[in-house]
Parts: structure tokens; sequence; C-alpha cells
């Protein structure tokens, strides 16, 4: 690979890791919802996820050119090759978090892949272009959920500011772009993800305001999972995940 | 017996542009438009629809089978209402 | 206004039976059939519901991202069925909630086969094989039961299912024809699974409780025995292609009867496990009440929100 391919395989790398660590958690909550239409609603999130996860593999590996398949990656990487942005891999602890990661991913991505759907890498473009659809549905849904656990009770509505005062530190590094990133920004493949962060401001801010809840700003940064460097809960994931093909190697299943 | 907390909606949906909007069956939701959302996750999976009604429950007055023949036994004496009760001669066909 | 009495109502609803009608909701129903088919369905949406549970202990293990994918698919149908049939089972006047509680204070019992363990990942293969289909070859009569919105959702359930039954299949037919260590994980996925699926048909004839009066009402449709017949008759060649073991050494073609003929179901564990002492059934009612009750505060929550709605709106009225 030469630099440019070496710099958009990492990128589709990410954006996969990202799809496929949050697909994870929220699959977590199948047979576990508050209730089976919930149970079923979280289920197609989850998959919305895997296929975006695949995607951008299958993209990857064809970048790579080295015969690997979308499973190599997601199945034989450690968590230091693991690059996704932090806020996907915190586990789901209770309904509240889970629908506040929701509602902070949901909106970003409604933005970023937008944008990313005017990638001038047609397949890129093609990708963000379905992706999008999912997620104005997710928040669709995950807006109507903060309302309600909100202005519901004071135990939600507790549950809710605890959420939000543990993810805000998450939300910054969604904002962060490392140098090779920006290579491709202005190459027209990727999109600038920090002129994306005062809108993501103002609309989150403006929406919780309804329900009289305070969000000071997504400035507060915890960074690394571009670089590999992730929360002690990654390596649990993968240990989980990755359990079949490491203990039977290079079998087909 | 715990309380319901979500009400009950009947689901109708129309399978493809230009036919009827057709009951397939109910959820539990909290508002008309979860209750929309609910039924797009739980009854067109695979993609079974173009449209979706839903419409609580409790909103639904039905007739019930003790008033059926009130209803309808009084309709059956009506054949002129029918194509087949007019005898058109044989040279016309498919009126 | 004409009032009928209960004989009246009686011989309408048996001549309803007899001419093959369905009954509908609204129609008068004797007690008897209605408490009857709450039993069998809600107890269908309960194995439905608890039923995603052994499956599900393997989705954040799926070997691959299809694997993972079509895994978390089908278990999420299955809570789709358990949807469809508490929604039918609703229009009975019984509430979900209602159905819950029987479920967790076991006055309600659900299908015996969940309450083994998913050991291995061949075991996913194998109950998307097996147990989905002998559920599907039960449904498949069931579509014809008397009870319109029971049959409407069975129609619904196998149209959906038929893919459950393939993907495990196809699981089952990866492991078989790859590594000795995937075939015998196949094996012994398969010998574990088979007796329990045999089981799901319930008793015998001669020994089941309700039968006899759920045939006569149409609710059931064809016997336990006669069920359990057609599943071995389809799955013996299925294993053969397999090239598996067979897992009973009792199972021969017998050329007279046109059927296979097979060894005797282990009673003893069946009732044991239905009352409550198979390997897994703790596990699985403390987990659906573990959800439950960790759910609880979010529909509290929402209810809680609904009515200040109401009352907005209503303020806002007046």
């Amino acid at each position: 690979m030469n630099q440019q391919q070496s710099n958009l395989y990492r990128f589709l790398v990410g954006l996969g890791d990202d799809a496929v660590v949050l697909s994870h958690r929220l699959s977590e909550w199948c047979s576990n919802g508050p209730y089976l239409e919930e149970d079923i609603a979280l289920s197609n999130i989850a998959l919305d996820y895997i296929g975006r996860a695949r995607m951008f593999y299958q993209y990857a590996v064809e970048v790579e050119g080295k015969g690997r398949t979308e499973d190599d990656i997601a199945y034989l990487r450690t968590e230091r090759e693991y690059t996704n942005l932090l806020i996907h891999e915190l586990p789901i602890n209770d309904f509240a978090f889970t629908m506040v990661r929701q509602f902070f991913v949901d909106v970003f991505y409604c933005e970023y892949l937008e944008k990313l759907s005017q990638s001038n890498d047609e397949r890129i473009a093609a990708i963000a272009a379905k992706a999008v659809k999912e997620s104005r549905y997710h928040l669709k849904r995950s807006e109507p959920w903060i309302r309600q656990l909100s202005e519901g009770t004071d135990e939600s509505r507790r549950r809710i500011q605890a959420a939000l005062v543990e993810l805000e530190n998450f939300v910054g590094e969604l904002f962060i772009m490392s140098d090779w990133e920006k290579e491709l920004v202005a190459e027209g493949v990727a999109v600038d993800r920090e002129v994306l962060q005062s809108g993501w401001d103002k609309y989150v801010q403006a929406f919780l305001a309804q329900s009289e809840i305070n969000f000071p700003d997504s400035q507060l940064q915890i960074r690394g999972g571009r670089d590999g460097i992730h929360t002690e809960h990654l390596g649990h994931m993968l240990s989980e995940m990755q359990y079949m093909q490491r203990a039977y190697p290079g079998l087909q299943w | 017996m715990s309380q319901e907390h979500l009400a009950v909606y009947e689901v109708f949906i129309r399978s493809s542009r230009g036919l009827d909007h057709k009951h397939v069956g109910s959820l539990h939701a909290e508002s008309p438009e979860h209750a929309l959302m609910y039924a797009r996750d739980c009854y067109i999976r695979r993609s079974e629809g173009v449209s979706i009604w839903v419409v609580e429950s409790k909103n639904i007055t039905a007739s019930q089978e003790g008033d059926i023949e009130n209803f309808v036994d009084p309709m059956d004496d009506k054949p002129y209402r029918h194509a087949t009760h007019y005898e058109l001669p044989d040279s016309v066909n498919n009126m | 206004m004409q009032t009928v009495d209960d004989a009246e109502q009686q011989v309408e609803f048996d001549r309803k039976i007899a001419e093959e009608q369905k009954i509908e909701p609204t129609d008068w129903m004797p007690d008897d059939y209605r408490k009857n088919l709450v039993r069998q369905m809600s107890q269908h949406a309960h194995s439905e519901v608890i039923g995603m549970q052994p499956e599900g202990n393997w989705i954040t293990r799926a070997p691959t991202l299809r694997r993972k994918a079509v895994l978390l698919a089908k278990v999420q149908d299955e809570a789709g069925h358990g949807l469809y049939l508490y929604s039918a089972t609703e229009t009975l006047g019984t509430s979900r909630s209602e159905m819950i509680e029987a479920l967790q204070t076991r006055k309600a019992k659900y299908a015996s086969i969940f309450n083994y363990p998913t050991l291995t990942w061949a075991d996913v293969g194998a109950i998307g094989w097996l147990v989905d289909g002998a559920a599907i070859v039960n449904q498949i009569s069931l579509q014809r039961t008397s009870y319109g919105p029971y049959s409407r959702a069975m129609i619904r359930i196998c149209k959906e299912e038929s893919f459950h039954q393939r993907q495990g299949y196809e699981i089952m037919y990866s492991l078989a024809k790859g590594s000795p260590e995937q075939k015998q994980m196949a094996q012994d996925a398969m010998n574990r699974f088979w007796w329990p699926s045999l089981m799901m048909f319930g008793p015998h004839d001669s020994d089941s409780a309700h039968s006899g009066r759920s045939m006569k009402w149409k609710i059931k449709r064809q016997s336990n025995d006669d069920l359990r017949q057609k599943f071995i008759d389809q799955t013996v060649p299925q294993i053969e292609v397999l090239g598996l073991e067979m897992p009973d050494p009792e199972i021969k073609w017998n050329e007279e009867r046109g059927h296979y003929d097979s060894g005797e179901i282990d009673w003893e564990e069946f009732y044991q496990v239905i009352n409550g002492s198979g390997p897994c059934n703790h596990q699985r009612l403390k987990h659906h009440i573990n959800a439950h009750e960790k759910g609880e505060w979010v529909r509290e929550a929402v209810r809680a929100y609904r009515v200040k709605q109401q009352e907005k709106s209503a303020e806002n009225a007046a």
C-alpha cells in the first residue's frame, strides 16, 4: 500500500471498529430490554451497525489487497490494534446510559454521515448514504426516549443525569482529527470532524434544555481510541467476541 | 396483577402501494409515535409494508356477534345490489 | 332484543367448529375453550421469549460477523414471535402483564427444551435445525387451529421460521464438513438436542392431559405422536446428508409402516424438566425476572411521562 492507501485503510478500519464495537454492546440488550418491543427495536439498531461494520471492513480488505477477510479484521486483532472511538466501547450500564450514548452518537452520525455521503470516494459515499438513513431513524427513537426519561420520574431523571456525567468526557473524542485523517480530508475522501463540534454542542444543549437538563459542553476529552489506547472494557469485550476464532484458529464456520 | 404501563395499539400494514391497510396484530407502546416505530421494528422487519397505521385498541368500536344478525341479515334480501341479479342478452359480454 | 341462552350459544359454537369456521375474539365461546387457549397460547408465547436465552448465550461469541448478524436477527425474531402470540392471547381478555406474572410465578409453563444449556457453538446450529424444525412441524399444523388470531399468528410465524431452520442446518453442515474437531462438535450437539427435541411434541397421546379436548375443539389439529413421527421421518435423511452418526441406535426404516422406528424417550427426564428440575430452569426464569425488574423504572418513567402529557393536554384544552 502507498501512503494514501494506507491512510484509507486505516480510516475504513476505524469506522468499522466504531460500528462493530457499538453493535456488540447493543446486542447485549437482546433478551434484557425493559419490554419486548424495545428489545426488538434495540436488536434492529445493533443489526444496522453490524451491517455498517461489514461494509467498511470489506472495503478495507480490498484496499489492503492481501486477501484477508472482514472476519480477519474483526476477530484477529488485539485491543491495541482496535481503533474505535472510545464512546462506542463503554459497557451498556443501565437503559438510561445506553440511550444517552445512542442519542449522542445519533446526533453525531446524522451530521457526519450526511457529509461523508459527499465523499469523492464513491464506495464510501454509498456506505454513508445508506447508513445515514439508519441513523436518522435511530435519532428519531433516541430523542423521545431522552425526553421521556428526563421528564418521567425522579429516578429516571437522576439516571439520565448520571449517564450524562459519565459520558460527557467521551464526547470530545468524536471531533478530534489526526494528521493522516486530515490528509484524507484534503483529498476529499474523509470529513473534517472538528468543524462538527459546535453544531453538535448546540443541538444537544438545545434539546436537553427543553427538559431543563444542563449539558455544559463537549470540551472535556478522554482520547486515544484511534491510536489503540482504550478503556479497560474493550479487552474483555474482545476476549468474548474473539473466543471462537482464537480457540479454533483458521477454521471456517 | 401489576398495572399496565403502556397502551395497546392495533397495527395495520399496507403491504404495497395500491392495496388496503390490513390488520396484522397489536403491540404495546407509550405513545402513537412510539407505536408507529415499534410497528416498523416488530411487523415489517422483512420489508412487509410501505405504510403503517396504528390506533389505540380502546378507540376501536367493534360490532358484536349478537349484533351481526341484525346488521347483516337484512342485507341478504337485496339481491338487486349484485351484478348477477340482472339478465342481459348473451351478445353483451363482460358488462 | 332477543337474548340467547348459553345452550343455544354452545350449539352455534359447535356448529362453527364442525364447519371449520374460525372462532373470533368477540364470539361467544365456552369458558373452558377460552381457558385452554390462554394456557396453550401463553405457553407458546413464553416459549418464544424464554427461547431467546439459550441462543442469545452465543450472540456475543458468534464466530463470524455474518453468523453474528444472522443469530441476532434470529433471536430477535423469537422476540417478535413472542410478541405476536402475546398479542393474539390478549384478544382473549388476558393482559400481557398477567401472562408475564404467571410465567414468573411458575403458574405458566414454557417448552422445556429451553431448560437445556447451549455449551458450544454447534448447539446454536442444533437448536435452529432440530428445535426450530420440531417447532415448525407443530406450528404448520397449528395454522389450521380454530381460533382466528392464533391461526393468523401461526401463519405469520411459519413464514418467518423457515429461515431459522435453514440457518441452523447451514451451521451444522459447515461443521460436519469441517475439521474433525468441528465434526465432533456437531455430533455432540445433535446427540444432546435430539431427545429433548422429540420431547417437544409432548407426552404420548395416551398420556396427554389436554390433548383430547384440544383436538375436539380443533385447537390442536394433529396428535403429539403423529407430529413426532413426522419430525423423525423428515429429520433422519437430513442426518444422513450431514454424515453424522444417528443419535439413537434404534432408528431404522420400517417398510411396513412407511415410517422410521425409533427408541423410547426417557419420560422420567421429560417430567423432571417440565416440573422445574432441568439444568437451566432456575437460570432461565431468573434471567427473565432480572430483566423485567431492571426494566421496571423504565416502564414506570414511561407511564409517568404519559400521565404528565395527558394532564398537560387536558389543561390546554380547558
